[in-house]
């Protein structure tokens, strides 16, 4: 039997919706049972939701005053300790399964597979490399655990409608005190979360300054959108780092992709190419987007947006 | 004397458009250039920067590959290292196995601080800093886009997807460089001619005591699913209509 244990991330006592993601994935893997492990400083409610996946069997909780923020060098060995029944460890893609997952690898003395789009069987996984360029079926040798990160892009989210055991355990693992959590800043909105909205407005270096940027969030405000931008657009400061959309950003997988003066580097498409419906706006007629747009218009954005707001009278 | 290691990947150059072989084992290499990660690049950066404020004495680059590997690290002493470990091996190493040559390397130098990119842009696997730490039993801030040092702290800033996240670690400690960590200066004639004198120390992997581990075997390697070429359309009115229709507007 295939014992697969979920790391359940969580912020703000709410679970993450890749978990669900995760779930689905490991659901491909035969004779499996699915396990999903949250630690926090308190972690009955996340523990709860976590619980109502359907297809989660149990669900493992920890709690501890050092788990109030998530720290990849405190949570591993708590993990890597709970861990040693299971034959597959998986996290999220996210920044915070990249951060954790490989620590808690190297304590198991366990290959990574890192962003699996597919578990063919137990021992067999398909990746992106080369900013998916490349798409790569691994065959992992038997004898060690397995760790992976799964993409979240690639899965649908398990049904809800669980109601798995949850216990209370206690690792017994030394948490180290080297390493301490000082502040995360967010610029905060009402908008869609980036990584999960159905739709997203984004933005390249052709909006050419900060103030002009507003423009993509005007748009993405009117139609329940959420805001994306190209590396250009973050490296030259028109918007946060966390809006990155791209092999270094987020990869996405909205129904709606709208691209405004984005030219389309493989970088930023690797990002997107899960998206149903691609639309590219941009003045170059010869841009790379339009290769992958499903609805390309050649034009300038800043006219274009107040056409399509006065279109759908918002 | 406080060292920084830095450790380098030697890839297929970012501006290559990368080709699978009709074979399916793999991406073509031949006649294509490669250079140093681009990531690594930022993580060298970063060393010479604090070397150059006075935090650090010894900038050290290391790699493990073939001997063509001294290539990229001749142009990271160009860049200002002082010098270079070349970790000789042929086969493809798994980043767990890389963390533990790295590991073997860190006992020998004892650097303050080990610095690499996130991730290399071949592999994409985003590891290798995360297991070093690990092994080492030290603190990680990866994803860094800010490293402020003291002689026994530093303060990192860290891309996160909820923003920028700051964590305090005690040294010594494993940084991992995001992209907008700094922007590596351009290498000059002069210290390309000054970097074939600095040293460059030759190893085989097996002379570390390392067993190579090869558990993940490549079934095959396949290009992605072409997305379907789309239209273009001649009006907002055009596309807003298009959207509309199918139900996203």
């Amino acid at each position: 039997m295939n014992k697969i244990l979920i790391i359940g991330e969580h912020e703000g006592g709410k679970l993450n919706a890749s978990i669900a993601k995760c779930v689905k994935c490991a659901q491909a893997i035969p004779d499996g049972e699915i396990t999903v492990l949250v630690l926090a400083a308190d972690s009955a409610a996340v523990a709860g939701q976590a619980a109502a996946i359907a297809g989660v069997a149990k669900v493992l909780r920890v709690d501890h005053p050092a788990n109030a923020h998530a720290l990849a060098a405190v949570l591993a060995p708590q993990i890597a300790a709970v861990a040693a029944p299971f034959t597959h460890v998986f996290g999220p893609s996210t920044t915070f399964g990249k951060d954790l997952m490989p620590r808690v690898a190297a304590l198991l003395n366990a290959p990574q597979l890192s962003d699996i789009m597919a578990a063919e069987s137990a021992t067999r996984f398909r990746r992106p490399t080369y900013a998916g360029n490349a798409i790569v079926t691994l065959e992992v040798a038997p004898g060690s655990k397995i760790v992976a990160t799964v993409r979240s892009a690639s899965f649908e989210a398990a049904a809800a409608g669980g109601s798995a055991p949850i216990e209370l355990v206690t690792p017994g693992a030394e948490i180290p005190t080297h390493t301490r959590f000082i502040s995360v800043t967010a610029a905060k909105n009402d908008r869609p979360d980036l990584q999960s909205a159905r739709k997203v407005v984004s933005g390249g270096r052709a909006l050419g300054s900060a103030e002009n940027f507003k423009i993509i969030a005007g748009l993405a405000d009117k139609i329940g959108a959420a805001v994306g931008a190209s590396r250009a657009a973050v490296d030259a400061g028109y918007a946060p780092n966390e809006l990155q959309v791209g092999q270094t950003g987020k990869i996405i997988a909205p129904e709606l992709y709208m691209a405004f003066g984005i030219s389309g580097a493989i970088q930023h498409l690797t990002g997107i190419k899960d998206a149903r419906t691609i639309v590219a706006i941009n003045k170059d007629p010869e841009a790379p987007i339009f290769e992958v747009a499903d609805l390309g218009l050649v034009g300038d954005l800043f006219v274009v947006i107040p056409e399509i707001e006065a279109l759908i009278g918002r | 004397m406080k060292k920084l290691l830095v450790g380098i990947k030697r890839v297929v150059d970012y501006n290559v458009r990368i080709k699978v072989k009709a074979d399916g084992s793999g991406v073509m290499l031949e006649g294509v250039k490669m250079s140093i990660n681009p990531f690594d690049e930022i993580a060298l950066e970063e060393a010479l920067r604090i070397k150059e404020r006075g935090q650090a004495d010894e900038v050290i680059v290391a790699t493990i590959g073939p001997a063509d590997c001294q290539q990229q690290l001749r142009t990271a002493l160009a860049m200002g290292a002082d010098r270079a470990i070349l970790v000789q091996s042929t086969g493809s190493i798994e980043p767990l196995t890389g963390a533990r040559v790295f590991l073997e390397l860190i006992k020998r130098e004892q650097p303050f601080a080990v610095i690499l990119g996130k991730q290399a842009i071949d592999d994409d696997n985003n590891q290798t800093g995360q297991m070093i730490a690990g092994l080492w039993g030290r603190p990680q801030a990866t994803f860094a886009s800010k490293i402020v040092l003291t002689d026994t702290l530093a303060t990192v800033t860290r891309e996160v997807d909820a923003g920028l996240e700051t964590l305090e670690v005690d040294l010594p400690a494993v940084f991992t460089a995001d992209l907008r960590l700094n922007e590596p200066r351009y290498v000059k004639l002069p210290e390309i001619m000054k970097a074939k004198k600095k040293p460059l120390d030759m190893l085989a992997i097996t002379d570390l005591g390392i067993e190579l581990q090869d558990r993940m075997r490549l079934v095959k390697a396949e290009p992605p699913a072409a997305r379907q070429k789309g239209i273009v359309v001649k009006s907002t009115a055009e596309l807003v209509a298009a959207l509309k229709q199918k139900g996203l507007l």
